[in-house]
């Protein structure tokens, strides 16, 4: 009846797991008992869980970003200190088997549960504002895509509680991820978590490609799109050709686990290196698919809190399409010791080193954006000034592995780790918090106040460098990744020093999350009325924080790169509300996406647990709510007007009012 | 063009260029999502590659494919796609009628394609040429399965089409043309895929 899932599947012998079990129990209930107390359910069902508005889907991404942050911290956290203690004679406190599992829950965790929902949460929330569109192309499909990938971490959650996570690293290759030498959930865990988040990300890519190339406001020409949209179309096309790959490889390793099919398995004629280049074939992509868009982040940044035109934009454009085009043709960096012989190795190593072309380009426009600027260092261009020197840092190691002769010496080596968490953290993490930081006021109607933002980026910089150069040199000198006990004395300082730099990256943390307290606490001071805190330049500042459901009360007309800066600068700019307001067509809300979703959680539990009725009875569940959508013909609707001229006319007085108020005070 | 869509929105002209311009975008986006799949028949087809002689001592494609059926399963498979055609062409006549009986005909013509390529599965399995038999049959079984569940996924998704428009009476506006119209798509993107299939894995493998 239940198939292999019985009682033993929790752990109850395991103090650390059901200590963290209980701690995420305890959260969800603090949660549960609030929305209990306060009666929050039908605002729940009918603000957030049933809702298709990108901004509020945007903002569930982002919050599923942060609360994956704390939980993927504390995976790195317990590495660090097993590390620092486990040598020798000592074997620090986490046995191996449990050692594996927080390695790969780490990397899957950090990877598809809080860099991809942080940055597909900044394209929601900013994508259809800056192109003045009311929402995305697919608003249906767009929550469809969110409840998918928030199944997919749920999934990856209840590893702790019912079973195991995988064991085989974060990419699980084969052939220790085949039944034969990892028979339990753990594998089929990542399977099926990372298979339905991934189609939710497909299908995001669909989405926003068609929101960028077919919604944006008359006049804006491709050249006219603000860089940040610009990364986001390369983003879209790097999923829609990178993503089928993983569903097509996890779909070939899932067979070889259910079906006894032989892909990659030892006998039968596998073949091993086939999964290795299927999945990298998707996996640098994906690489891009998570620091293009925050290039684009910082693209907005520094020129907002330059005050100053974007260096350069046509170049920034190219680079960022010439970007897109190599990080095709460079997957075969990822394991140079294949031995696919010295031509081969010579021309991905090759191609690896001109992406630092366009990248460095990126770079140099962005430092000549700041030069002559009138700088703000507000907590967003601080994140972008850290981004910019550690970012290049971790570009050059990335150069070095990038010739064959040198991976060689430092191949899953520490250096590795190293290298691409210098290029993560101090890419996508700080690019993240930059990002947090400069759109929360558009998101919530407060911008984050500044002391505590500045705060957890300084030490998170520090943390950040303390925490990695050790490891580069350990690299060197020898110490491998996924190592749970070494024996080598001399590896001990270094190993004290990188949990003293994690130690303070958990110090950042904290300031960041007491940064959002304190900015709830002060929302009245620290509110931004006019919808333009930032001295904005493109368009989702030139409407109120938060914007109304509609977003544009009229959809702009575009004659600019920088629309908004341009109607500043001719005095063009509305100061009141017009008399006379078109009606607004507007989807209405639905839980469909959310049922379907919850459909495929319980599919993917059922397959885990080889509970082989319930996984077709969610099949049909699945088909039958698709068919009943689309047998409902009332999912539109028309803002009268009279109501869009009522929420715009109370929008200006409130502007007006709190600006004489402004003038009485001083 | 379809009357019915403008009075329900009150006959305003831009709400009507609203919904033409949201069902441009959708088969926009049905396209797009298409050229995704290719992609995963991509990988799929670059495991038969890399898989075309890992026997693992079984049999090759010479011993096992039988191409009379497969000829014949192609045959039902081609015509669908021009029964289907039929059934467009109808649609922009808007003749319901006619619409109703050339998807019903396409169906048949599926289904007896699904029915031929199950047989010989099952036919496969019964000899012990199952996928567990080696690494190139496992190749062989995902790609043509792939392909027969994509066919499986349109035919349930005409006969919803069938359902809605037949029994629950609902008109050929512009949405159910925009329907027709991106089952289309995916009907002839299926057959230019099995074309790739018929001739990758069939004919050279039995070469």
């Amino acid at each position: 009846m239940l198939g292999r899932l019985t009682w033993s599947a929790i752990p109850l012998n395991n103090p650390i797991e059901m200590g963290a079990v209980g701690l995420m129990g305890i959260v969800v209930l603090i949660v549960l008992g609030f929305v209990a107390r306060y009666n929050l359910w039908v605002y729940l069902w009918k603000e957030w869980i049933t809702t298709i508005d990108h901004k509020k889907i945007g903002i569930m991404y982002i919050l599923m970003a942060l609360v994956m942050l704390l939980r993927g911290f504390a995976d790195a956290i317990m590495m660090r200190t097993q590390l620092a203690f486990s040598h020798g004679a000592s074997h620090g406190y986490l046995p191996p088997e449990h050692y594996d599992q927080i390695f790969s829950a780490h990397g899957v965790i950090m990877i598809f549960f809080v860099a991809m929902p942080f940055v597909i949460g900044f394209m929601n929330v900013a994508v259809p504002l800056q192109i003045g569109a009311r929402d995305v192309a697919f608003p249906f499909l767009n929550s469809i895509s969110f409840w998918l990938t928030f199944v997919g971490m749920a999934l990856v959650n209840l590893s702790l509680a019912i079973g195991e996570f995988g064991q085989a690293g974060w990419l699980a290759y084969p052939p220790l991820s085949e039944l034969k030498y990892s028979p339990g959930s753990g594998i089929d865990y990542w399977i099926w978590s990372l298979q339905i988040s991934g189609i939710g990300t497909l299908l995001t890519g669909v989405n926003f490609f068609v929101t960028i190339i077919k919604m944006r406001a008359p006049g804006m020409t491709f050249m006219r799109m603000p860089v940040f949209v610009w990364t986001i179309l390369c983003t879209s096309i790097l999923i829609m050709a990178a993503f089928p790959v993983l569903t097509a490889t996890i779909g070939m390793l899932t067979l070889d686990r259910y079906l006894d099919f032989h892909f990659f398995t030892n006998d039968g004629g596998g073949n091993q290196m086939m999964y290795v280049n299927l999945i990298w074939a998707w996996g640098h992509p994906e690489v891009y698919i998570l620091i293009l868009p925050v290039f684009g982040v910082f693209s907005e940044v520094v020129s907002t809190y330059s005050s100053k035109r974007l260096f350069a934009y046509t170049s920034m454009v190219w680079a960022t399409v010439s970007i897109t085009v190599l990080s095709f043709v460079v997957w075969l960096h990822h394991f140079f010791t294949m031995g696919s012989g010295a031509d081969v190795n010579a021309f991905f190593g090759i191609s690896t080193m001109i992406i630092a072309i366009p990248t460095g380009v990126k770079i140099f426009n962005w430092l000549f954006t700041m030069y002559g600027g009138r700088v703000r260092y507000e907590p967003a261009m601080l994140w972008t000034v850290g981004f910019m020197v550690t970012f290049t840092i971790g570009g050059m190691t990335g150069v070095m592995m990038a010739v064959p002769g040198i991976d060689f010496i430092v191949h899953n080596s520490l250096f590795l780790i190293a290298h691409f968490h210098n290029v993560i953290i101090g890419g996508v993490v700080f690019g993240c918090f930059a990002g947090l930081n400069y759109w929360f006021p558009k998101m919530f109607g407060f911008r984050l106040e500044s002391k505590w933002g500045t705060r957890s980026f300084w030490l998170w910089l520090v943390g950040f460098y303390v925490a990695f150069v050790p490891l580069y040199a350990l690299g060197f000198m020898g110490a491998t990744r996924r190592m749970e006990h070494y024996d080598n004395p001399t590896w001990v300082p270094y190993m004290w020093v990188a949990l003293f730099g994690a130690l303070l990256i958990f110090a950042g943390i904290i300031c960041s999350i007491l940064q959002i307290v304190v900015s709830i606490r002060d929302r009245k001071q620290l509110m931004d009325v006019t919808g333009d805190v930032w001295g904005g330049r493109t368009l989702e500042w030139a409407i109120p924080s938060p914007p109304p459901f509609y977003n544009f009360a009229t959809t702009p007309t575009v004659n600019d790169a920088e629309p908004l800066w341009d109607a500043k600068q001719r005095g063009t700019i509305e100061r009141q509300a017009r008399d006379h307001y078109e009606d607004i067509h507007m989807p209405k809300n639905t839980g469909a996406g959310f049922i379907i979703a919850i459909f495929a959680g319980v599919f993917g539990f059922a397959m885990i647990w080889y509970i082989w009725w319930l996984a077709i009875l969610s099949v049909v569940g699945i088909i039958l709510t698709l068919i009943i959508r689309t047998c409902n013909d009332d999912i539109d609707y028309y803002v009268p007007g009279e109501e869009v001229a009522r929420i715009e006319k109370a929008h200006f007085l409130k502007v007006a009012s709190l600006e004489t108020e402004k003038q009485h005070a001083d | 063009m379809p009357t019915d869509a403008v009075a329900a929105h009150g006959g305003h002209d831009h709400h009507h260029d609203h919904a033409q311009e949201q069902m441009a975008n959708k088969v926009f986006g049905f396209w797009l999502y298409l050229m995704t799949d290719c992609v995963l028949f991509a990988t799929a087809f670059a495991g038969v590659a890399v898989n075309r002689h890992s026997y693992a001592g079984g049999p090759t494609g010479k011993d096992i494919f039988e191409l009379n059926g497969v000829i014949i399963e192609t045959a039902c498979l081609l015509l669908s796609s021009v029964t289907y055609g039929f059934a467009m062409l109808a649609a922009h006549r808007h003749n319901k009628s006619q619409v109703m009986l050339w998807l019903g005909i396409t169906f048949l013509f599926g289904l007896g394609f699904i029915g031929f390529e199950v047989k010989e599965f099952m036919h496969l399995v019964a000899d012990g040429n199952g996928p567990e038999r080696s690494a190139f049959l496992s190749s062989f079984f995902l790609l043509v399965a792939t392909h027969g569940c994509h066919v499986t996924a349109g035919l349930l998704w005409m006969a919803t089409l069938m359902f809605q428009m037949g029994v629950m009476k609902k008109p050929l506006n512009t949405v159910y043309l925009s329907r027709l119209t991106m089952l289309s798509l995916f009907w002839h993107f299926l057959d230019i895929v099995w074309i790739c299939v018929f001739t990758v894995v069939y004919l050279m493998g039995v070469m």
